[in-house]
């Protein structure tokens, strides 16, 4: 089995593997992280087994490196997500996310009465728990949390 | 020199959330109301101009603004209702800050949709005050409160408060316990069970360390109370029209409740009132939401001479 999976999800020579990300967020990723709008050549698997996530999605993007404050967007989806950077087939740095203090033009407020969601304003969100990801719009002063989270692609 | 400080750092600075100011700057508000209470026409204004921009009505917000910039020699440009002005073609927020921006120096605006104030003073070359936005906050009526509470009881601190009410969509109540909850108070939360006070502002209070007692009626508690604070329980907030027949009078103050009473207690009220305060009561010497009113207008000034480097 596990070499199916490798097999699916083929290895690349330079790049980047973001591996741990929960079967369900995974186009959430790939939205936050703007894939869906780049050349680069990205394979990705679903729904593989882990005795984490339960399921989870990995992705490969090949000639693709991240800035952390770039990756860390993700944490607020993929909190577990594990970055392995690839130079040459070999592993040569592994990174976690952290999720950000702020957070800025990414997830939607949950309040349809915010401005944000009335007028084009970019949102911007104090974390004010990592742990559950609760976010404190800074307009409405309302909390948006996992659960009502919306990316905004 | 800590004045000073606290003057450099409000000057120019929006009022948009009563999370802005610190207990020191809500202090130098007050006792700079207290001032303007005394001598409350004054020519500080002459030669300013403020725009009060009301993107929804608010005739008592609004009136007791201009009342603040008239009696001290500012001039007043602004509307009070959308239909006359450039909202209803389609102008956006945006647009609207950017230009009122040039005409005046400092905006005071209320408007219907929350963080619009907030949105409003990232794009204003002039400060801000925020008259309301939504049901988010409207912190001069914080400020003019916390100035009642500490004119009626001589301090702000260890006080016993009841809110009583709409406990759940009642900005004002939200904004005064986090104000309160920097002065050691102690809190009764009378409301119906469809209205009780939102779980986060109790882990505030937790957080804290303040004592908070939660009831469905005050007849039998309220000689505790040194301000009892009432608000509208309104009939659409209930998702059961039957059980808003059933408690609606639970939450009327009547003068026959306030019989033993601490001597010094007083009824605060927002305004508008409906039916939640009896008019009996308005009689009692208990009862002082009309000058809680009038001392807006001092709270104002003060506000509005420190954020222009008046004062």
């Amino acid at each position: 089995m596990k070499d199916r999976t490798h097999l699916v999800v083929s290895a690349i020579k330079d790049g980047t593997v973001i591996d741990h990300i929960p079967s369900a967020d995974l186009f959430k990723v790939i939205t936050i992280l703007g894939l869906d709008n780049i050349e680069n050549q990205i394979t990705f698997g679903t729904n593989l087994e882990s005795k984490k996530l339960g399921r989870k999605s990995i992705i490969k993007i090949s000639g693709m490196f991240f800035r952390n404050e770039d990756i860390n967007k993700i944490a607020l989806v993929a909190p577990e997500a594990k970055l392995n950077i690839i130079k040459d087939y070999v592993v040569v740095e592994k990174r976690i996310v952290n999720i950000p203090d702020t957070i800025t033009g990414i997830a939607r407020c949950v309040n349809p009465m915010c401005i944000t969601n009335n007028e084009e304003v970019v949102t911007k969100f104090t974390v004010v728990n990592k742990k559950d990801v609760k976010l404190r719009c800074h307009y409405c002063e309302k909390i948006t949390d996992r659960n009502n989270l919306q990316i905004i692609s | 020199m800590k004045n000073l400080l606290n003057n450099y750092m409000m000057k120019n600075r929006s009022l948009i959330s009563i999370n802005d100011y610190t207990k020191e700057e809500y202090l130098k508000i007050l006792d700079l109301a207290a001032e303007f209470e005394k001598n409350p026409n004054q020519d500080i204004l002459k030669g300013y101009v403020v725009a009060t921009l009301f993107f929804e009505p608010s005739t008592r917000t609004r009136l007791s603004f201009e009342s603040a910039v008239n009696r001290l020699g500012g001039k007043v440009i602004g509307f009070s209702d959308t239909n006359t002005s450039s909202s209803t073609k389609g102008e956006t927020l945006r647009d609207t800050i950017r230009t009122v921006s040039n005409y005046c120096d400092l905006i005071v605006m209320r408007h219907p949709l929350e963080g619009s104030s907030r949105f409003a003073s990232e794009l204003s070359t002039v400060p801000v005050i925020n008259a309301g936005d939504g049901a988010n906050q409207h912190p001069t009526q914080t400020l003019l409160d916390l100035y009642s509470i500490r004119k009626t009881q001589n301090t702000l601190e260890n006080l016993t408060i009841f809110l009583i009410g709409d406990l759940k969509y009642g900005r004002t109540v939200h904004s005064l316990l986090i104000a309160m909850s920097q002065f050691n108070a102690k809190f009764y939360f009378i409301s119906p069970n469809e209205l009780k006070m939102p779980e986060e502002y109790k882990i505030h209070l937790d957080n804290m360390g303040i004592k908070y007692y939660e009831h469905k009626e005050f007849a039998d508690i309220v000689q505790h109370a040194d301000i009892i604070y009432m608000t509208r329980v309104q009939k659409e907030r209930f998702s059961d029209p039957i059980e808003y027949e059933r408690t609606k009078n639970a939450y009327v103050l009547r003068m026959n409740m306030l019989k033993d009473v601490k001597p010094g207690m007083k009824v605060l009220h927002p305004l508008p009132r409906v039916s939640e305060i009896n008019l009996d009561v308005d009689e009692s010497e208990k009862a002082y939401y009309f000058t809680q009113a009038l001392n807006g207008v001092y709270t104002r000034q003060a506000i509005i001479t420190s954020i222009l480097g008046l004062k």
